[in-house]
């Protein structure tokens, strides 16, 4: 019940990202006469402070925030999948370093050491400066250097039980190489813990990329983001309440729709 | 707890502040905003040589572990430099925005910690409301702490006007600015404390010394607290520990929100200001006193529960 009830969380803002351009507004295109609008059947949502429609840019901040999301956790898995899976085959050294290296990661307060990394000049990368897209690939970049950690204990766990068992020791000693062990025997029983892992990255993904483009530092303005559209909003509680409202609640539906879809996964 | 535990926790956190300060202190380098670049823009009559001149004079040109070197070196010895930003000692800006911050999280924590745990144990002891609180949970953890702020001081400050949406008291305590920051980061973390108190509560319900403790008569308030609470105690520590970061995450956030200077504005403001000194400082500092919290979590955890050991 709680798995279908996030996919459906999740789906209605995924719908909505994808018919955005039906509703035949540009998010881009300000109208000064026509500012702080209230909810008309023009603008379902109303306007902000220049005027632009504000369901237009909350679904083009979906297509955003869900891609970086989604982004950044499959990014995250495959790194944390392949270093959790590495640590439990290797042991030792390899081990050791991995996690005491995931340990000191996960004993860091996270939100400074984004906001420093998001301050690094992206031209030093090679991306331009100022473009949605580069801001997204540098946001993806940065997330991912923390989301892999959580992704690679739960692997290693659940490599490390499997690896003990007879099965395995029995493949070994009928000559199964190594490579092959790791694909068939132990990769498959990694899916449940990784896909938890991978639903739950998502979640934290959207919600440390709506908080750094809060604070300025992800998605630039004019480019709609949920983040950015309440740092705007913030700005204008005097003048339009609603307009901070509908951001946060769609951050909240797509982050309680993944933590449910976890949730859902896990109890199977 | 055994004093090699401590001491090689200590050492870890050691090695942890030393690889990120040099981590970032490499970042810095990478960041808009080279502070000669800034000063030649902004006087026509300095030249190329000039800015030669200056980094040689600074000890720019030198290789950036030598730069590294000389600036931890410092540091250890007590020399925190000065802030471009607020142009006063670094040390001078830190010290009480550790305190403002410090306050936020004492407070944030002991509320958070009180009503999750409350939260926890009535969705464990009363079946019925188990799904309630649940809802609740996920509902919290699900909402960003700066949207929760923003709906706050729409509703205290601007519509209401009771009061103030944001800034800090010149002197003392400054309740009346605490008041939304603290209901802001409580909320945002009261939901972890009710879902892990409510799972270590139900693990310990189902103890078999619980059925003995009923058989015995003791009443139903009793068991709970007496017996049951303990054990799940231990759990909730080890939460307590884990988030850490998170809580002094969302303190960063909440400080923004609220224009409340502490050490989560100060970096952002000191990253923002170009003033990286002071933004690295913070920085460390803010990593060392988290994981310090972690470590005394861990301590008592111990204290409670001598199972645990190593």
């Amino acid at each position: 019940m709680r798995f279908w009830l996030g996919v459906s969380l999740l789906g209605t803002l995924v719908a909505g990202a994808l018919t955005a351009p039906l509703l035949g507004q540009d998010s881009a295109a300000p109208d000064l006469f026509n500012r702080y609008a209230a909810p008309s059947s023009e603008h379902w949502l109303g306007t902000d402070d220049l005027g632009r429609d504000l369901l237009t840019r909350l679904l083009e901040g979906a297509r955003v925030s869900l891609a970086v999301g989604i982004a950044t956790a499959l990014a995250a898995s495959i790194i944390g999948t392949a270093a959790g899976l590495l640590a439990a085959w290797r042991g030792g050294v390899v081990d050791a370093l991995l996690m005491r290296l995931a340990d000191g990661m996960l004993a860091l307060p996270a939100l400074p050491l984004l906001v420093v990394l998001a301050a690094v000049d992206p031209s030093v990368v090679g991306l331009p400066r100022g473009q949605a897209a580069s801001d997204m690939i540098r946001i993806v970049g940065i997330l991912t250097l923390f989301g892999w950690v959580g992704v690679a204990r739960l692997a290693r766990a659940a490599a490390l039980s499997v690896l003990a068992r007879d099965h395995v020791r029995a493949a070994r000693a009928l000559g199964v190489t190594e490579a092959r062990l790791l694909m068939r025997h132990v990769l498959p029983a990694l899916a449940v813990p990784v896909s938890v892992a991978t639903a739950l990255a998502v979640a934290g993904a959207i919600l440390a990329e709506s908080t750094l483009s809060f604070l300025g530092l992800g998605i630039a303005p004019p480019n709609p983001s949920w983040g950015n559209m309440l740092a705007n909003a913030q700005e204008l509680v005097f003048s339009a309440p609603m307009a901070a409202v509908w951001p946060g609640l769609a951050i909240l539906m797509a982050v309680a729709g993944c933590t449910l879809i976890a949730d859902g996964v896990r109890a199977r | 707890m055994a004093r090699t535990v401590i001491a090689g926790r200590l050492l870890q956190i050691a090695i942890v502040l030393g690889l990120l300060s040099f981590a970032s202190y490499a970042l810095i380098g990478l960041m808009p905003g080279d502070p000669i670049e800034l000063a030649i823009a902004g006087d026509p009559r300095l030249g190329p040589e000039d800015a030669a001149r200056m980094r040689a004079l600074h000890g720019l040109d030198r290789p950036l572990l030598a730069r590294y070197g000389a600036w931890a070196t410092g540091v250890l010895h007590g020399e925190f430099g000065y802030s471009r930003l607020f142009a006063v000692p670094a040390a001078s800006v830190l010290w009480p925005a550790l305190w403002s911050t410090l306050l936020l999280l004492g407070c944030a924590l002991a509320i958070a910690a009180a009503g999750g745990i409350a939260l926890g144990v009535l969705a464990a002891a009363r079946p019925r409301s188990g799904p309630w609180v649940d809802a609740v949970a996920v509902l919290g953890q699900a909402m960003p702490s700066f949207w929760l702020g923003i709906l706050l001081i729409i509703l205290f400050a601007v519509t209401l006007g009771w009061l103030p949406a944001g800034g800090s008291a010149d002197d003392g305590l400054g309740l009346r600015f605490l008041v939304l920051p603290v209901a802001t980061l409580a909320v945002a973390n009261i939901a972890a404390y009710a879902r892990h108190t409510a799972a270590a509560m139900r693990v310990a319900l189902s103890e078999p010394w619980v059925r003995t403790a009923r058989a015995k008569g003791a009443s139903g308030p009793r068991v709970l607290w007496r017996h049951v609470f303990p054990n799940a105690a231990v759990p909730v520590l080890t939460i307590a520990a884990l988030d850490a970061g998170a809580l002094v995450s969302g303190a960063v956030v909440t400080e923004t929100v609220f224009a409340r200077p502490g050490m989560g504005k100060l970096i952002y403001d000191a990253i923002m200001g170009n003033d990286y000194n002071l933004a690295l400082l913070a920085l460390l500092l803010v990593a060392l006193v988290t994981m310090l919290a972690t470590l005394a979590a861990d301590v008592a955890q111990r204290v409670i529960d001598p199972r645990i050991s190593a």
